[in-house]
């Protein structure tokens, strides 16, 4: 398990991070969601120890990440970049004996991922000729060609046409299948709402959130309900309890006190009619966002 | 998946990767290629052309007519002597171009005369000069114009050399900045070991060009029958090596942190200038004052300007013999220091991107 734990980042005056703390569980993906300036980027800087933090720990498995630990992470920087003139497998190798794998299982480890993100006919052309789609896939290699224990992702998918974003959503869950922790930043909230396990919100350097996405969903439900009927639904304006939000001929939008309200207009609306559909609305991961960020 | 042996790389194995990684690059590149054979061509045709003056200025002769008693002038090395009946002979020999001057009697005190065309042959003249014997209380060891090309030679190179692969280390520092890869290589390497394994890589390729220019010129010397300057040159050429290879870690790591200020390729020029002042001005002096002691001994101190300064003095033979190990010492300490600020710059404005940074707050960080 990877802890961030009161970690502070001030540049000047400006207080770039207060006092972050949040977790990402083993084997659990886990969205870093924030406007932009929230702070991400300056976190996962200091995860990688890139830049170092003014206070606070960073821990792996309990204990407080050194150097060597940080050899064994994969990192996707939010700026995108590799040896423009070296070419891709050669890039890779060069990479991954970095992190110091040793130069056998480099080029195996680099074969074996251009295999699978499909650039294995690009493996001996320089990244500059490579179109962008293929550039991005050779930077999420580059991430992951020393088989990291732990990922760090800045903005994976920005940049990715769909097929792109299949293939890399393919490789995290591989990843992270394996037990490794994985955090990844996104602008995208529906594709973090659609991948996630866990959700941190960042505000301000602050987090305002943090947790598994269904906790996050629970802390923020609302008592709202859906019901779709063939006949007109003005009627249930009329029922004690239920505040209408939406309306349009047989569709309502509407707010019950509790549990038993909507179940009551539900049987209401079953005696007057067929029920098309009758459901609690879930809120997207943008309203709470929005919300949780205010 | 493959999993990896992963073992964190010691300091020496991540800067052995970087440094294996920029000759391997740069001897890919044309570039490079071509400017090196250049300049060892350079080197070549220069020695190839000074065994050229050389060998016609000692083998030419005159041609002469002499009128009269021609043994005393056969004694002369480089006259070839024509015998002539009389004065009128002699002078239609010069007419006709078949000989350059005519020594026929004289009412003078020197008993001859000499006839030439339209221009007094000074050479001739010279050699049927008595000269008086002349001591000198303080020979210099070595010829005065020959003194000037060496000393520009080690000019030349060291300047083309620091500057060649100077710009080249630069470049490679910003290539990583501007294209992002930098903040890759810092999560799995310091920022410490991609400095040292920069300069490590640009000091084997630029050490080993040196030392390429250094066999060009002693073999080019053997081979041109010009040996006895090789005894002189020799020690020069070995001391000229060794403190190339010291002074270029210096520059090497003034040039990297320098360019690790900016972003962009353009703006190297503009962090570069003051690193480029200290290679120029120790070349110019070479230049305008190599015979000057004075200027010539601060040269051989000053770190900058020691890879020049130093074997220039062994070459004249004006400097003792712990002299260079004195100024190696001096190199080798400001190396040190300015090794210890630089990597200092170095990592503190590699993710600093944009704008250029400014030396007292990289250096605070």
């Amino acid at each position: 398990m990877l802890q961030i734990d009161g970690v502070t980042k001030r540049y000047g005056d400006r207080t770039a991070l207060d006092e972050v703390s949040f977790e990402v569980g083993d084997g659990r993906l886990t969205g870093f969601v924030g406007g932009n300036g929230a702070g991400k980027t300056t976190t996962m800087r200091i995860i990688l120890g890139v830049l170092s933090a003014d206070s606070g720990v960073v821990r792996l498995g309990g204990s407080v990440l050194g150097p060597a630990d940080r050899r064994r992470f994969g990192y996707m920087p939010e700026e995108r970049g590799l040896y423009a003139k070296m070419k891709v497998a050669e890039q890779l190798v060069y990479l991954a004996r970095l992190h110091g794998v040793s130069r056998r299982d480099a080029e195996a480890s680099t074969t074996d991922l251009l295999e699978r993100l499909e650039l294995a006919e690009r493996r001996d052309d320089t990244v500059e000729s490579l179109s962008l789609g293929n550039q991005q896939r050779a930077q999420i290699a580059a991430a992951l060609v020393h088989s990291p224990e732990v990922l760090i992702l800045d903005e994976p998918f920005s940049g990715l046409d769909p097929m792109a974003v299949e293939t890399v959503l393919g490789v995290l869950h591989d990843v992270a299948k394996q037990g490794a922790p994985v955090l990844f930043s996104s602008h995208q909230l529906d594709v973090v709402e659609r991948l996630c396990d866990d959700v941190v919100v960042i505000a301000n350097g602050r987090i305002r959130a943090s947790g598994s996405k269904q906790k996050l969903h629970d802390d923020n439900a609302v008592r709202q309900f859906e019901l779709l009927v063939a006949s007109d639904a003005a009627w249930v304006r009329e029922m004690p309890g239920v505040t209408v939000l939406d309306f349009d001929g047989g569709y309502a939008l509407f707010e019950a006190d509790d549990d038993e309200v909507a179940q009551g207009v539900l049987r209401r609306a079953l005696q007057l009619g067929p029920v098309a559909s009758f459901a609690p609305r879930h809120r997207s991961l943008t309203e709470i966002f929005t919300e949780v960020v205010k | 998946m493959i999993i990896a042996d992963t073992r964190a790389n010691t300091f020496a194995q991540s800067a052995a990767l970087v440094a294996d990684r920029e000759v391997r690059m740069r001897l890919r590149s044309k570039a490079f290629i071509i400017s090196s054979v250049i300049l060892l061509l350079a080197v070549i045709a220069s020695i190839v052309a000074g065994s050229i003056v050389g060998a016609s200025a000692s083998n030419e002769t005159t041609r002469v007519a002499v009128v009269g008693d021609s043994r005393p002038f056969a004694q002369v090395p480089s006259l070839e002597i024509t015998e002539a009946g009389s004065v009128a002979d002699a002078e239609q020999l010069v007419r006709d171009g078949d000989v350059a001057a005519a020594i026929v009697p004289g009412d003078g005190p020197t008993g001859i005369r000499v006839l030439a065309l339209d221009e007094a042959p000074g050479d001739l003249v010279q050699l049927l000069s008595a000269s008086p014997e002349v001591t000198l209380l303080e020979p210099a060891d070595q010829n005065s114009g020959l003194a000037y090309l060496v000393g520009l030679g080690f000019g030349i190179v060291f300047f083309m050399a620091a500057t060649l692969f100077g710009t080249t280390i630069a470049q490679s520092v910003v290539e990583e900045k501007s294209t992002r890869v930098v903040e890759i290589l810092m999560s799995a390497i310091s920022a410490r070991a991609l400095l040292a394994g920069k300069v490590i890589g640009n000091t084997i390729l630029a050490f080993g060009q040196i030392v390429l220019i250094a066999a060009a010129a002693i073999v080019g010397l053997m081979v041109t029958g010009q040996d006895a300057l090789l005894g002189d040159l020799g020690s020069a050429i070995v001391w000229f090596v060794v403190f190339f290879a010291v002074g270029f870690v210096l520059l090497a790591a003034m040039f990297a942190s320098a360019a690790a200020l900016v972003s962009r390729q353009e703006d190297i020029g503009s962090v570069t200038t003051p690193v480029m002042m200290l290679v120029m001005i120790p070349y110019f002096l070479i230049v305008f004052a190599w015979d000057n002691d004075l200027v010539l001994t601060i040269m051989s101190y000053v770190p900058f300007s020691a890879p020049i300064g130093m074997p220039m003095r062994i070459y004249l033979g004006t400097a003792e013999w712990w002299e260079p190990l004195l100024s190696l010492v001096v190199i080798l300490a400001t190396t040190v220091l300015v090794v210890l600020f630089g990597s200092k710059i170095y990592a503190n404005s590699l993710l600093r991107t944009g704008a250029r940074v400014k030396v007292l707050e990289a250096l605070r960080g």
